[in-house]
């Protein structure tokens, strides 16, 4: 009886759900894009009301977002290095950016107020077709970076100490995307789960260290995602002697 | 397509990847442009034009504090050079002075010697014309007496 109620109760979590738009012949979850699509948005609203009158003097938002700046500018040249990090600067930012505004946006804003004929708003990066998308974005990045920078001898990485290396470093190119995707994903999704979960059974006081456990969790997965992304980069443009 | 119903959702499930995958992906990349030149170019031309400015200044204020320790260091060794030509100086003047006050001890006591010289000399003829006066006088009155005694005989 208890385990019933409770499975419905899970139910009305509305688990996995999608609110479906049909195009032509495919199908596409449309929370995640409303829910992108005003989270980015915002973004880009908040950033252009920073950067519209630059100053030498930075006031306001645009300290702020000299601060956001300066703190990629850091994450992508430890990871990637002094020479090459300038030409990856901006895609390990809107990784970051775009994880983080998701991550928090989806944790902040109570997007359950708002009905939807089927499933319902939550963070982007809690469906697997966007993590995935990010993690092969950062799949194909890395490839591209070390073709690039050293052309056919970008290969020599998969033999570098060793040749015994060679089917692990193949076998990396699959887990990479593999983990940065599912991490994200399974993250986001279980906090999400759990403040759900939380706000359902016990709806006063309790879920809210959850929710700033939430909070945490959120900004250290878009700093996991982001470094990570640049550490595969730096990896594969690094110079073995 | 890798799918399964996951806590009785009746279609797609947790796991339903279609072509939001795709289209994400692009959307991302669109972004990546976007931030590129809202964000990224023109806050890093302000950073980094700031950052050139303040290491200009600075690399300038260490120039201008090297010049000032080189004008310093300068400046101690002229007025080493000024302390000692000034003490040489003021030797030289003292010797010179002590000189100049020996030659002028010396003039006054030759002057002196020579002044008591004469005045002794003068006081011995004085003394010498005295005493032939005096005996001139006491021969003109041994004379007189002498005559005088003669004349009474």
């Amino acid at each position: 009886m208890f385990f019933n109620s409770l499975l419905t109760n899970f139910a009305a979590l509305e688990v996995g759900q999608h609110l479906y738009w049909q195009i032509g012949n495919i199908r596409l979850h449309g929370q995640v894009f409303l829910t992108s699509w005003i989270l980015l948005g915002a973004l880009l609203v908040f950033i252009s009301l920073g950067t519209k009158k630059m100053e030498n003097d930075p006031k306001g938002l645009q300290n702020l977002l000299e601060f956001l700046w300066d703190y990629i500018r850091d994450l992508a040249r430890t990871q990637i290095g002094e020479k090459v990090y300038r030409d990856w600067m901006p895609f390990i930012g809107t990784l970051f950016l775009f994880v983080f505004v998701s991550n928090w946006g989806g944790a902040l804003i109570p997007w359950r107020l708002i009905k939807l004929p089927s499933g319902e708003l939550g963070a982007p990066t809690a469906d697997i077709n966007t993590t995935i998308a990010l993690a092969l974005l950062v799949s194909l990045s890395y490839f591209y970076a070390g073709l690039s920078n050293k052309g056919w001898r970008y290969f020599e990485y998969y033999v570098h100490p060793t040749p015994i290396m060679l089917p692990f470093k193949i076998l990396e190119d699959f887990t990479k995307p593999l983990s940065l995707s599912f991490r994200l994903f399974g993250n986001i999704l279980a906090d999400e789960l759990v403040v759900g979960v939380l706000v359902f059974l016990v709806p006063l006081i309790l879920p809210i260290p959850v929710m700033f456990l939430g909070l945490f969790t959120s900004a250290i997965q878009a700093l996991i995602f982001a470094t990570l992304a640049a550490y595969y980069i730096g990896e594969a443009v690094e110079e073995h002697h | 397509m890798l799918a399964f119903n996951f806590f009785g959702a009746t279609e797609g499930g947790l796991f339903d990847i279609n072509a939001t995958l795709p289209l994400m992906a692009i959307q991302v990349v669109a972004l990546t442009y976007i931030l590129n030149s809202l964000f990224f170019k023109p806050v890093g031309n302000v950073v980094e034009k700031r950052e050139k400015f303040v290491s200009n200044n600075i690399i300038e204020a260490q120039n201008k504090l090297s010049e000032v320790k080189k004008l310093e260091a300068d400046l101690l060794t002229q007025l080493q050079s000024a302390r000692t030509e000034a003490q040489r100086i003021v030797s030289e003047a003292e010797n010179e002075s002590d000189k100049l006050y020996k030659e002028a001890l010396e003039l006054a006591n030759n002057e002196a010697n020579a002044s008591k010289e004469k005045a002794r000399l003068e006081i011995e003829s004085q003394t010498s014309a005295a005493r032939d006066q005096l005996s001139k006088q006491a021969d003109d009155l041994s004379e007189l007496i002498v005559n005088r005694l003669i004349l009474e005989k």
